[in-house]
This record gives C-alpha cells, structure tokens and sequence, in this order.
C-alpha cells in the first residue's frame, strides 16, 4: 500500500514536471522529456494521452510576436466588462456568449471593479470598435464596457517579447 | 617577471603549478561555435528579487564598510538557514564569518589552523583550489583518491591510511565538484568515526548542498559528535546563482571561526556590502527559486546521463552539484586528447578530468548548466565523436 502510495506520488510528480515542460516547450521531443524525467518513451507517450484525453492538455500552440511579421498588422484590446449576472447560471451563461466569439481570445471573471475581462485581437482598431459597439454592449446583460487597447506586448505567458539577451555572459571554461 | 636576471616571485610561488583549466579555457576562448560544457557555474542569472534588493540597498545609501564578520542580521540569517535545513547550530555572534566567496573560507580556514609542515588530505578528484591553498598556507597536501568503484565516494578506510601524526585536517566536498557524488550518510558516519578518533578537523565544503537530486542533503556538522570537528564552508555562487556576487560564509567552533575573523579583517575588511544585502533576501526569499532551479538541474542531470550511456560511456549518476564526470576510456583517448579532439572536431568544450587531479584520469567533466537546447545539441556531436573513436 505504502509502496504503491509513493508511486501514485511519484507519478503525479512528473506529470506536474511533463506539464510545466510542455507549458514552456510545446516542441520538445518526446525522446528528450522521457530522458529528463526519467521514464520511458512509451511511458511518457502514454502519460501525454492521459493528460489529453483528461483535457489537462488543451493543446500545443506556437507563442508567435505578430509585431515581427510584416504584413500582418493586428490590434488587441482589453475590454472591462460588466454585467448582470442572470438567476441560474450566474456568469457562466453570459460568458459563453462571449467567448464563443472568435475575436475573443481570452476570457476571465475578475473580482473588483467590473465583471469580465475579455481580449480580443482584430486587423484594425475599427474592427474591434465594431465588435464592441455591435457585438458586446448589446447583448442583454452587459451594463457597460470600457476598452484599452493595447500599443506594446512585453511579455505573454511567461515570455518576454523584446528580442532576449540570450549572450551567454559566462566564461567559456571555468572550474 | 624577471629584471637583470632577478626573479622577484616568491619561489614557492614559482613552484605552484597553474591551474589546467586555464589552458583549456585559452584554447576554447579562441574558437567559434564551441558549444561549452566546460562552465563551473549555473546557467541562471540571480532572482530578479535578490538583484533588485541589492539595488535598493545602493539606493538608500548602503555603500558604507559593514562588521567584519559580515552584517550581524545576514550572519543570523545564514545561522537560521542553516539550523532549518540542516539542523545545525551556529551563534551568529561567534560562530558564522562572511566571506568573498567560498573560495576565501577555504583560504582562510587553511591559514587560521595550518602550522609550517601540517598535513591536510585532500580527497581527489576535487576543485582545482584546495591544493594550492594548503600549500600558500604552509601546509602539506596528502591526496586519497575517490574511485568510480564507490562512484566517487571517499571511504573511511582510505581517509584512515593517509592520516599520520602530522595530519590536522580532512577536506571533503559532497555534493562534488567534478563528480557529482554526494556521500552517504552512513559514508559521513564512518568518515566522523574517524576523524573524532584521530582528533583532526573536517573543511567539509558544502557549496552544493543545496542542489542534491535524489536524497536529503546531510552537513557534516549535523553528524553525532562532528561539530566541534567541523569548518563548514558554504556560499550563494550555486544554489542562488550568485558567483559573480563573490559571496559565502564559513561556520564552526567558535575559537576557529575567531581565528578565521582576525585573518579576514586585516585582509579583506568585509565582504561587499552590496552584496551581502542581495544575500541577505536571497536566504529570506530565495528558496522558491532555488526549488525551481533544484527541478531543472535534476532533470537535465537525467538527460545528460542517459545520452551518454547511450552513446556507449560509461556514467555514474552524480547524486547532486551540476556535473557529469563519465569514463572515456573506450576511446582510448587520454582526457586531454578526448577535451581536444572532441573541441576541434566537434566544437563541445569539455575538461579533462586530470585537471582536478591524477585520479581523474580517463573521465571528463561535463557540466549540464547550459539550456537543454545546448546540451541536445552538444550530446549529439558528442555522439558523433565518440562514435568516430570506437
Ligand atoms: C567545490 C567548490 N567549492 C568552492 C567554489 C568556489 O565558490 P565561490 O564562488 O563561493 O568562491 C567552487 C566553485 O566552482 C566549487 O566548485
């Protein structure tokens, strides 16, 4: 019992590790995490489909710096958004239809001053307008918006978007 | 330097010998594309928190000398650090001394209790400065040799042949540095037995503490008996990523640590002062990040280790610090021609394993802190290499 315990233990260990790898890396080889944490290639094949299949893994994306690329101009806007939440279903009813919109990149119930934060990216910042003016501040419930648009990303996810400084400062060899 | 024949070098500096990473590091400095194995030290920078403390204490106009033995609230904090992890005990009034990085604790814990003639054992493979500093102390280095038989862990037996009546202390470093092994505690056990019953010191340099895989890491001062017998030499360079801070401490019983103060007062004065205010929050809020970067050691230790057991070597797996120190004796290659070849052909710095003494002889020194990108790239030219020489 004991023994199968620290398994149990051991083996939610390096999910946790798999994850937070993957969360950085979504391109590092199997080969190479199955060594890292010490399990094998099946192993670690196996664990990345649990995780998957348990929704835990949502998905591998690539963090792209749109500002880099030349002919695609994009805008992105965060909009406070507050509401009133509906008997029932509370926020979650009107969240969906928000989220659903495929403007809508990210979505969050905030505590404080207003309810939801949403962000959305659109070609132009008419675009985005339209999507407020249009979209958002007629569906029944929401009371009022207020949008920030956003005119420089520094870091996302965890990742600083100005070109890094990735010169290995350290002396070649060293003792 | 000499002027009409006259050498003004002291001549038992004359006779030190160089060190050999240096002429290593000259022939890697000069190439490009080298993708370096060769570095001693972590690949983080230090947490955004403890630089951000240093500065504020520029800021508010710290710039001033601080107490000899260090800031009286970082000597507590280092003495509650160490209690809390390794549940042992120091006065941070008599007992603690910071220093300009472990290297000068060990420097000065050799001169405070060196007479002309003294002999200190030196277990091997080891960091390069040992040696040389027992000798600029006056003191005569015995080496005992860690073997891959015991995956580079010293026994009692062997620290017990070398001691004579001459012998006043043993270095040891576990976690190591170039091999990665971390004794026992058992191993630590048999090795106080030892030394309580010949009564000689133990500079147990535990720099690495903090950076051991897969067991708790025991001090030498937490065993029964031991500290009385112990200097416990230990710094920030490593777990918190601090070497160019130039910052670490030494404990002990208080009459050395004393010794040690007065040494350090007339030479050095203090360590830097801004940099004993970064200290002083890494100890109080570093420890998440140290975890962090515990994790990520761990996990490119296990990489490094299997790629190369897959490409034939022959590798112990190191139980902490940040090398990997494998057997290159299927290639036939000495360690120098093995670090040479492999930088000319392949472009990895490696060091030699005899750099840290005749006992390292056949083996390499890889260091994994470097981003698993580089150790992904260096593992497969490595393997090109080693494939090419068997
Ligand atoms: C075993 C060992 N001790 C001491 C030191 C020196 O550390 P510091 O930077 O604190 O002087 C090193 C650095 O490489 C080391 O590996």
């Amino acid at each position: 019992m004991c023994i199968n315990e620290k398994w149990v233990n051991d083996l939610e260990k390096k999910e946790l590790e798999l994850l937070k790898l993957l969360e950085k890396n979504g391109r590092l080889e199997v080969e190479t995490i199955s060594k890292m944490i010490d399990l094998t290639v099946d192993q670690t094949k196996e664990m990345m489909e649990k995780l998957e299949n348990e929704c835990a893994i949502l998905g591998y994306s690539t963090l792209v710096n749109w500002a880099k690329v030349l002919q695609y101009e994009g805008v992105t806007a965060m909009i406070d958004v507050k509401v009133t939440p509906t008997r029932g279903a509370g926020f979650d009813k009107i969240a969906e239809r928000i989220y659903r919109f495929p403007e809508v990149k990210a979505l969050y119930l905030m505590s404080g001053a207003y309810d939801l934060s949403v962000s959305v990216e659109g070609k132009t910042m008419m675009e985005i307008s339209r999507f407020v003016s249009d979209k958002l501040s007629t569906l029944d419930t929401v009371v009022s918006t207020t949008t920030h648009f956003v005119l420089k990303k520094y870091k996302h996810d965890g990742i600083i978007f100005e070109e890094p400084d990735e010169q290995d400062k350290r002396m070649m060899v060293s003792p | 330097m000499t002027t009409e024949g006259k050498n003004f070098v002291a001549d038992h500096i004359n006779e030190l010998k160089p060190s050999g990473i240096r002429r290593f590091f000259d022939l890697a400095s000069k190439m490009e594309n080298v993708i370096s194995l060769g570095v001693g030290e972590p690949d983080f920078v230090t947490p955004w928190n403890v630089i951000e403390a240093s500065y504020h204490s520029l800021e508010r106009g710290y710039t001033s000398y601080t107490a000899n033995a260090g800031l009286l609230e970082l000597r507590q904090e280092i003495s509650k650090f160490l209690s809390e992890s390794f549940q042992v005990e120091y006065n941070p009034e008599s007992q603690v001394l910071v220093t300009v990085g472990a290297s000068q604790a060990i420097d000065v814990a050799f001169r405070a209790i060196i007479n002309p003639g003294d002999e200190v054992i030196i277990v091997e493979p080891s960091f390069v400065a040992y040696v040389p500093a027992v000798r600029l102390a006056g003191g005569e280095p015995v080496i005992v040799e860690a073997t891959q038989e015991n995956q580079f862990r010293v026994q009692a037996h062997q620290i017990e042949a070398a001691i004579t009546p001459k012998t006043k202390a043993i270095l040891i470093c576990s976690p190591n540095n170039p091999t990665g092994a971390v004794l026992s505690k058992e191993e630590m056990e048999a090795i106080a037995t030892v030394v309580k019953k010949h009564n000689i010191l133990v500079l147990s340099d535990e720099i690495y503490a903090d950076l051991t895989y897969d067991e708790a890491f025991t001090s030498f001062a937490a065993i029964e008996g031991m500290a009385e017998h112990t200097i416990l030499i230990s710094g920030f360079s490593k777990a918190f990523a601090m070497t160019g801070w130039r910052l670490g401490y030494a404990t002990g019983p208080k009459e050395i640590i004393q010794a040690m103060t007065k040494i350090h007062q007339y030479t050095i004065m203090c360590a830097p002062t801004m940099a004993q205010h970064g200290a002083l929050e890494a100890l109080r809020n570093g420890m998440d990040s140290v975890k962090e970067m515990r994790v990520s050691y761990r996990q490119r230790r296990n990489f490094v280790v299997k790629a190369l057991r897959e490409m034939g070597l022959e590798c112990h797996l190191p139980g902490g610090a940040f090398y990997v120190f494998p057997s290159i004796e299927k290639t036939g290659l000495t360690s120098s021609e093995f670090a040479e070849q492999l930088l000319q052909e392949q472009r990895v710095a490696v060091v030699p394993g005899d750099v840290f003494g005749d006992s390292g002889r056949g083996y390499i020194r890889c260091s994994y802190a470097s981003s698993m990108k580089q150790l992904d790239q260096a593992m497969k030219r490595m393997d090109k290499f080693v494939q090419s020489k068997i």
